[in-house]
């Protein structure tokens, strides 16, 4: 109980939460873009890392529910950090100057707010199927073709475009968000500092990257949609 | 030089304030930021106006009662200096500058540009301290301090307790404050064992001050008239942790 | 009580080295139960405030504490720079009680009370281990000891300190343990509260009257003893190392009300202050008298020379203390050094824009011991400088003149630190006790600590257990009658209403005082700003202009109450400095001095604490008690 009060009750609680969850964040999207990558080796490949996914329901509704939780609790305890901050300066300055602070520190609740709409774009595209799905993705082996269904879609200008913009602003709250998490579990010191923030930089870089090479390459026929 | 000041003016806490504009006229680029107010206020009662109440004393950068939010930063331009301690010859002639008074909910404006700090000296009350009475102390030497862990504490210490942290944090968040006291003394063999309680009674103190919470944006630091480093932020969250995790925070 | 001021010192008897212990044991004790219905009022919440807060409500005293910032920890003592002494010998370099006693006691010039000045050797040991305590972090060696240095030409290392901000250090240490009494409820803290007069009830000091800053509200407390420890009063020369808000008013309206005020004209004037650069200056800042161990000082030779420095050769420029002083040279003492500066600038040869100011240059250090030696030890002191005066002193010579830093009289007191009115304690600078007529580099800090922490508390227990003060309440007529005073000197002040600001006023008296009664003092100067000043003050009741109004947050008013009293203090410091026909330590008569200019002592007449008593109406009236020398031998001091 205590431990619970401490967490959701201190601002110094909540922010190793916004921490622990970041990471996880941080962590399934790395994982997620590695797995997805595989449409590079080839539709075989996609499709059967798709089908070991789905394969266990326990497994899956476990890591799904665990991942919404994630979700909820870092937007949860986001949106309530953001708007306490917003009270603790009820009148505002009339000139707004700033040395230090990076923007991106500044916009964290917007570019996740951002992220959020996306992922609910993302899960009724391809997940729950809801938009720009025909029903008819099914490959050889009779598996879920998600490599066509990923691919056509990206082939459509407008759904690349949405989702190069998402990975951007996704990138841009990881350039502050993973080098700030090791800040708030107290896992930074003077020395470790710029390795942490050039680290931090790197992976956000690298999800950025990896995530719109997959429309890119869609867009500019680098991979077919049909065999 | 000549100047064109905007100056917040509030002639009571529960009265509504404003921007005012004056003019700064025949200032000497030696003059301090608090001289030329002071040449200001010197008109303005000529003129038969109340003086522009501001935060000041000892005027050599050390006691952290100046408070100035100069153009949008507090103690304005020059780093690690405080507004006292601010030139003139750091402005241009025929400079606009906006001075405003610390924004932050738990430091409420008394007056123009005076704000209360009180909170910050409640959250020292409810923890920012050895528990020893006087007499009764060991030798001073009984205990030797590694001069790293020494010095370390004292880069903390050095924090004047002004709230520049705060007034520039976009959270209003006294992290930096804090930060600086509960690792002072966490440094330091003698803070030692209440270090869980203490870490754990200054933070919430802190948040029923009704601070804004750290997002680690570290303007702070950039601000801050002593340098004191956001590490100590980094610091402060793991003493806090370790409070929480050991049972010591109650 | 015309000619009553009882100056009764009550030194204890017995050896000198025994006096404070054996008067501990023989003191009166309050039964812990008892303690807390005892109210005690402290003034103030420096070093001295902070510590006797603390100390008396870990006792179980009930507390409350006063002071004019906006927060405890603000107090001027956070501005000390060098250090705080203490006869701990952990050097190993012969250091003991009785040296740092006997240093104390020929540094102030044989003008303090030897007994008091013993009991502060003696304790201040056990300060360096209160604060260590405390969590102060001094400066260390890498084996994890204290380290320490040499101060203010002192011969043994017995000076502590914490970078060059060791009173900050000191005195958030002191609040800490003021802090963790509040928390606990034993010490109300009442922060931007100004007394503005002490409460007498059949003689002895019951209370005080003070006006909060930010409301206007003029209230008061009530208490079993009232202690202050209001600090120095360095400002009534407007321009002082001292902060802004540092004032006389607590002091003096004691004295108003019948304490006596000990050697009012005992100011210390630091040598190495930051020149003053334009008339709208406010505030002098005082630069580490280290920085003479490296630096020379000189003047061009012909009068007016306005050339830059380093345009100046080497035959033209007159390195006076070398010359005048062989074997200490640029490190003579701060009163020498400084009435050195002040004799080349009366003679026209001053340098920078004012003509009030000399050069401390490195330009030979620089040369032989290598730029970065130099950076290495003063690098921090150059940057201010630079930030200061934009001026890159590694290339340019440092311009420095001397500044008002320290005062050394202050309210009577005995040796129980009670001053002549019974039941008002007075601690820290406020008070005249240990320092006589100079005051050695990093001893402030210790007094202040000495008082606070370790012998008010004992002595107002004393005094509490011994005159067991009957509760009064603020109910009584006496409170009723102050509170009035000071709301109709307040509504005087605000309906004066004529053309002057109150800081022009301040400038003028600071001046007067400068000029007058400031580094060096002749009989015709002093009787002439002893006519100055009250037309002064005449003419600041007729035409200073206070505008608002007193029920919320006013500067003006603030200030005006300060400076009034200034106007009124200034004039004792004046005739004291007239009647004492001598010269000792910071204390320079003209009329007084060797063929080479050295303060010549009078200690046939003047080996005494000058007294002053007020008398409405009437001139002040002088007292001394007079000292005695049994253990130091009374001496001259040379430092050719
Ligand atoms: C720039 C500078 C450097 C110094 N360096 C050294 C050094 O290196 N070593 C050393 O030993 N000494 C040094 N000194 C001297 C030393 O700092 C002081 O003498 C000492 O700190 C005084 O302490 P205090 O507690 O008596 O008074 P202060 O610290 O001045 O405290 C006075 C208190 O009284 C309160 N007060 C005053 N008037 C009123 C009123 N009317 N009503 C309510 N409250 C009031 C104030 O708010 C404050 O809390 C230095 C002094 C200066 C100015
Ligand atoms: C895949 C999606 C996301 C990832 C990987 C992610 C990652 C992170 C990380 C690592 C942090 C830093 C935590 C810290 O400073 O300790 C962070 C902070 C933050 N995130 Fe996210 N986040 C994601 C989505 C979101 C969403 C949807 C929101 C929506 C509101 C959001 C809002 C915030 C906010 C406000 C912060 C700053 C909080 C703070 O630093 O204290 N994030 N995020
Ligand atoms: C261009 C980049 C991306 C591609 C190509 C992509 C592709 C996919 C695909 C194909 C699926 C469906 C898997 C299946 O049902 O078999 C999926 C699911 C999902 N994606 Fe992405 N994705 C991308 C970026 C992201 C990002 C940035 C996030 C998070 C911020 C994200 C979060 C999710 C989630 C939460 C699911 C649902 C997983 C589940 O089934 O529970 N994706 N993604
Ligand atoms: S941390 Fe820095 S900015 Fe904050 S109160 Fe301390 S000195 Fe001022
Ligand atoms: S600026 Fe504010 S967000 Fe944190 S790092 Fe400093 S307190
Ligand atoms: S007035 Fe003291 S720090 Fe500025």
């Amino acid at each position: 109980m205590t431990l619970i009060r401490h967490l959701f009750g201190s601002s110094i609680g909540l922010k190793y939460v916004m921490a622990v969850t970041g990471l996880l964040l941080v962590v399934y999207v790395v994982g997620h873009m590695l797995g997805n990558l595989l449409i590079f080796v080839g539709r075989d490949a996609l499709n059967a890392y798709a089908e070991t996914l789905q394969s266990s329901t326990m497994l899956l509704w476990t890591a799904r529910v665990v991942l919404l939780a994630v979700f909820v609790v870092h937007i949860g305890c986001g949106a309530k950090l953001a708007m306490s901050n917003r009270d603790a300066r009820p009148i505002r300055y009339a000139h707004n100057d700033t040395v230090q602070a990076s923007v991106a520190s500044r916009t964290m609740i917007w570019t996740g707010l951002v992220v959020l709409v996306f992922v609910a774009y993302h899960l009724a595209h391809f997940t729950l199927h809801l938009v720009h799905y025909d029903g008819s993705f099914v490959d050889a082996q009779g598996r879920h073709d998600v490599y066509r269904m990923v691919v056509e879609s990206f082939r459509m200008p407008l759904v690349s475009g949405l989702y190069i913009a998402a990975q951007v602003v996704l990138w841009f709250h990881l350039t502050h968000g993973i080098g700030s998490l090791f800040q708030s579990l107290g896992l930074r010191s003077s020395r470790s500092q710029r390795l942490i923030r050039n680290a931090g930089r790197a992976i956000a870089a690298a999800v950025l990257i990896g995530n719109v090479a997959m429309p890119v390459a869609a867009l500019t026929g680098l991979l077919e949609a049909s065999p | 030089m000549d100047l064109t000041l905007h100056v917040w003016r509030q002639p009571a806490p529960d009265r509504p304030g404003r921007m005012v504009t004056y003019r700064a006229e025949g200032i000497s680029p030696n003059s301090s930021f608090l001289e030329m107010l002071d040449l200001v206020n010197e008109g303005l009662i000529a003129r038969g106006e109340e003086p522009i109440a501001f935060d000041h004393d000892c005027r050599e950068g050390i006691c952290g009662t100046c408070s100035l939010m100069i153009n949008g930063v507090a103690h304005g331009p020059e780093a690690g200096t405080t507004a006292c301690q601010l030139h003139m010859r750091s402005f241009r002639d025929g400079d606009e500058i906006t001075v405003e008074p610390w924004r932050a909910k738990p430091f409420p404006v008394i007056r123009d540009l005076v704000v209360d700090r009180s909170a910050f000296d409640r959250i020292m009350e409810a923890g920012g301290f050895v528990s020893v009475n006087t007499g009764g102390a060991p030798d001073a030497n009984a205990l030797p301090i590694p001069k790293e862990a020494a010095d370390r504490a004292m880069d903390a210490a050095a924090c004047i307790g002004c709230g520049a942290c705060v007034a520039s944090c976009k959270n209003a968040s006294a992290m930096l404050y804090v930060a600086a006291k509960v690792s002072h003394l966490a440094l330091l063999p003698q803070g030692e064992p209440e270090r869980g309680r203490r870490v754990a009674a200054m933070v919430r103190q802190m948040d029923i001050e009704g601070f804004g919470n750290c997002t680690n944006q570290y303007e702070c630091e950039a601000v801050c008239p002593k340098e004191i480093s956001v590490e100590f932020i980094a610091k402060m969250n793991r003493e806090y942790m370790r409070a929480m995790l050991t049972g010591a925070g109650g | 009580m015309d000619n009553g001021m009882l100056l009764e010192s009550r030194v204890p008897d017995g050896p000198l080295a025994e006096k404070w212990t054996r008067h501990r044991f023989e003191m009166k004790l309050v039964s812990p139960a008892n303690k807390r219905r005892y109210h005690i009022i402290v003034v103030g919440s420096g070093l001295a405030g902070a510590s006797v807060a603390a100390t008396l409500a870990e006792l179980g005293y009930a507390v409350s504490c006063f002071c004019y910032q906006d927060s405890a920890r603000r107090a001027h003592s956070i501005a000390a720079q060098g250090g705080i002494n203490a006869a701990k010998n952990y050097q190993n370099d012969g250091d003991s009680v009785y040296r740092l006693f006997h240093d104390t006691v020929k540094g102030g010039d044989f003008r303090s009370r030897e007994a008091n000045v013993y009991r502060l050797a003696e304790i201040s040991g056990a300060i360096i281990d209160q604060c260590v305590a405390q969590g102060v972090p001094f400066a260390r060696e890498y084996g994890g000891l204290l380290a320490n240095r040499s101060f203010g030409g002192a011969q043994v290392s017995r000076t502590f300190y914490a970078r060059g901000q060791t009173g900050q250090q000191l005195l958030l240490g002191a609040c800490s343990a003021l802090s963790r009494q509040i928390g606990r409820g034993a010490v109300k803290m009442y922060p931007r509260t100004e007394m503005l007069d002490v409460v007498l009830v059949d003689g002895a000091a019951r209370g005080i009257v003070t006006r909060n800053l930010a409301t206007g509200e003029v209230r008061s407390f009530a208490g079993h003893a009232v202690v202050l420890a209001t600090g120095g009063y360095g400002n009534v020369f407007f321009l002082s190392t001292n902060a802004k808000g540092c004032n006389v008013t607590a002091c003096h309206r004691a004295y108003k009300r019948g304490a006596g005020f000990a050697n009012p004209c005992f100011t210390q004037i630091h040598p190495t202050c930051i020149p003053v650069a334009g008339e709208h200056q406010s505030k002098l800042t005082l630069m580490s008298e280290s920085l003479r161990n490296d630096g020379r000082v000189w003047v061009p030779k012909k009068k007016g020379d306005r050339r830059p420095a380093r345009d100046i050769p080497e035959d033209e420029r007159d390195y006076y203390l070398e010359r005048k002083y062989p074997s200490f040279g640029n490190l003579a003492p701060r009163d020498i050094a400084s009435r050195s500066a002040k004799e080349v600038c009366d003679e026209g040869r001053g340098v920078g824009e004012t003509g009030r100011g000399v050069y401390l240059d490195f330009e030979d250090a620089i040369e032989r011991l290598g730029e970065n030696v130099i950076r290495q030890r003063y690098g921090n002191l150059f940057h201010m400088y630079r930030k200061i005066t934009a001026e890159d002193p590694y290339s340019v010579p440092m311009r420095i003149y001397p500044a008002v830093h320290y005062t050394m009289g202050g309210l009577w007191v005995d040796y129980d630190l009670m001053s002549t009115i019974p039941g008002l304690f007075v601690l820290g600078e406020a008070n005249f006790s240990d320092h006589g007529a100079n005051r050695l580099g990093a001893s402030a800090l210790m007094q202040g600590l000495a008082d606070g922490y370790f012998i008010a508390p004992y002595t107002i227990g004393n005094y509490i257990g011994t005159a067991k003060p009957a509760n009064v309440g603020t109910d009584h007529d006496a409170f009723a009658r102050v509170e009035n005073e000071v709301r109709e000197r307040t509504r005087r002040l605000l309906s004066v209403a004529g053309k002057r600001s109150v800081d022009s006023f301040h400038k003028d008296l600071g001046e007067i005082m400068w000029e007058y009664c400031g580094m060096s003092r002749s009989e015709n100067g002093l009787r002439k700003a002893i006519e100055l000043i009250p037309g002064l003050r005449e003419e600041f009741w007729k035409d200073v202009r206070v505008l608002g109004e007193n029920e919320h947050y006013n500067i003006c008013l603030e200030k005006a109450g300060r400076v009034a009293d200034f106007l009124e203090f200034g004039e004792v410091m004046c005739l004291d400095a007239l009647a004492r026909d001598e010269s000792c330590g910071g204390h320079f008569r003209e009329e007084h001095q060797t063929e080479e200019g050295e303060a010549l002592r009078n200690d046939e007449e003047f080996c005494h604490v000058a007294v002053w008593q007020h008398r409405e109406g009437e001139p002040p009236r002088r007292h001394v008690e007079p000292l005695h020398f049994e253990t130091v031998e009374l001496a001259t001091r040379s430092y050719k």
